[in-house]
């Protein structure tokens, strides 16, 4: 396994001092280049375990191993995305996808590197630009760029395309994909959306909410490019709501007791 | 209508109106002398060259006075930002050190350093350290997670993550608070030069003053005024303006 997530636990002490569960014996390999989605409703820690996988974020127990070695801290082996682009507004878009590449090499080099991957996401064009006269989606390509530029055997991203209209998504899935099969990156993949998982992932890990767990492990056997097996997603895409509806179902219920407490 | 042309318009009927009343006697020429008063005070000062020499002079103390309060006012904001305790014992502080105008300090400052300049420039550096100070705290404590966030994730910690993410992402607040030090420094330097010695602005108005030549204060103030405004619109408005929108806080 190229990752090991081995029981990961994650406890927060909410405002009463309680401990509350929010990730519980999560276990999960993810073999190289495979493309992973972690889906679940909100509130299920899918944020919070990529968070630790990145880490941003200590677990409470166990240990995430990626290539033979523990992770303890944020590292280049490790791009991510997040749902805003995160782009530094002083910097240009080049020098932004330059950032993480100063130490390491000269001017030169990173500036032709940082130009490679601006032209996979298709922003050749807008290298002198700053982030604020690009429009959302152009932002977290740049974002993208970024994260790929560092060279990192794993791709991190925390629902990327959350923030963005539908038309610019699908567009962006379609380049992911394209990039991911260039590259052959490791990516886990955070999102609340079954389409979109089921479109982009080998493997759709389902969790469950209050603790947070892995509910379901599910393998994606539909040929790319997957627009041409339409009955087979939405077959798969009903058999996960199907499974989904139960915990949503429980979020909600909760929530309403919680109301009528008060 | 164009501002500039209201602007014109509405000096224009300011001064007739001064200009009338003078003459009409409507005032003693010593409680407000006529604006042709005014202008001849103003020549005769730039003609002798004694309003030059003040001008240099307070200029000279307000570049040092500033330079040291820019200084020490975003060391202070650095460490107050990044150290708790010292937020909580010496933040205190600045904030009650901030409420008091920095021209009482002036008898403790003759004290220290005689009546001379470096009395005055202490008075200008206690004007417009602490504004600094807490201005570029806030932009430290302000900026986003998501920068710092996302700068770890590419490799950059502690003294490059400082440099690269956390100084420039608070830039907008250390431009305003160079204004508002700038602003406070200049009022200090006037009121300084007025309760100490020349030569200076502030000097040659209260020396006017003693003397009755109530033209050449006005002339004066007008100076100060002028000079405030032009400092202010055209230098620092103009930074300002640029830097909040090149970081996409105005569009």
């Amino acid at each position: 396994m190229f990752i090991e997530i081995n029981n990961v636990h994650k406890q927060y002490a909410d405002k009463n001092n309680h401990q509350v569960d929010i990730l519980k014996d999560i276990n999960l390999g993810v073999n190289k280049g495979e493309f992973v989605s972690i889906l679940g409703p909100s509130g299920c820690g899918k944020s919070t375990l990529l968070s630790i996988v990145a880490g941003l974020t200590p677990a409470t127990g166990g240990e995430i191993i990626a290539d033979g070695k523990r992770i303890e801290k944020p590292g280049k082996d490790r791009g991510m995305v997040f749902q805003q682009a995160a782009l530094f507004p002083w910097l240009t878009v080049l020098e932004n996808v330059i950032f993480p590449l100063k130490k390491e090499m000269t001017k030169k080099q990173a500036e032709a590197e940082a130009k490679k991957y601006l032209q996979m996401v298709q922003l050749g064009n807008y290298i002198s630009h700053y982030p604020h006269e690009l429009s959302g989606g152009m932002q977290q390509r740049v974002a993208i760029a970024r994260a790929l530029a560092m060279n990192p055997d794993i791709l991190l991203m925390d629902e990327p395309f959350g923030a963005l209209d539908e038309q610019t998504r699908s567009r962006l899935h379609d380049q992911l994909e394209t990039i991911w099969t260039e590259t052959q990156k490791t990516i886990l993949f955070v999102t609340h959306s079954i389409s979109e998982s089921i479109k982009l992932s080998d493997r759709i890990i389902v969790m469950g909410t209050k603790p947070g767990i892995i509910l379901k492990d599910i393998k994606v056997d539909i040929p790319r490019p997957r627009q041409q097996h339409k009955k087979a997603m939405v077959e798969l895409e009903e058999y996960i709501m199907g499974f989904l509806k139960k915990e949503i179902d429980k979020v909600v219920r909760e929530e309403l007791a919680h109301e009528s407490n008060n | 209508m164009n501002p500039t042309i209201k602007r014109i318009i509405f000096f224009a009927v300011l001064i007739t109106f001064w200009y009338t009343g003078s003459k009409l006697e409507w005032w003693l020429p010593i409680i407000l002398p006529s604006p042709e008063k005014v202008l001849e005070a103003l020549v005769i000062g730039f003609e002798d060259k004694t309003l030059i020499y003040d001008l240099i002079a307070s200029f000279k103390r307000l570049a040092v006075g500033l330079g040291i309060s820019l200084v020490i006012g975003s060391a202070l904001g650095v460490l107050l930002a990044k150290s708790k305790t010292a937020d909580e014992t010496l933040g205190t502080v600045v904030l009650a050190l901030q409420s008091v105008p920095s021209i009482v300090w002036l008898p403790l400052a003759i004290m220290w350093f005689g009546m001379n300049e470096k009395a005055v420039i202490f008075v200008v550096v206690l004007g417009g350290t602490f504004v600094m100070t807490l201005n570029l705290r806030m932009g430290i404590k302000n900026v986003s997670p998501l920068y710092i966030k996302a700068a770890r994730t590419m490799g950059s910690t502690g003294w490059d993550l400082f440099r690269r993410v956390i100084f420039p992402a608070s830039i907008p607040y250390a431009v305003t608070g160079a204004r508002l030090a700038w602003a406070f420094a200049w009022r200090a330097l006037m009121a300084g030069e007025l309760l100490s010695t020349g030569p200076g602005l502030g000097y040659t108005l209260r020396y006017a003053s003693d003397f009755g030549n109530m033209a050449l204060v006005i002339g004066v103030m007008i100076i100060i005024g002028v000079i405030g405004t032009i400092v202010d619109q055209l230098i620092f408005q103009r930074i300002e303006k640029s830097v909040l929108q090149r970081w996409g806080l105005e569009s």
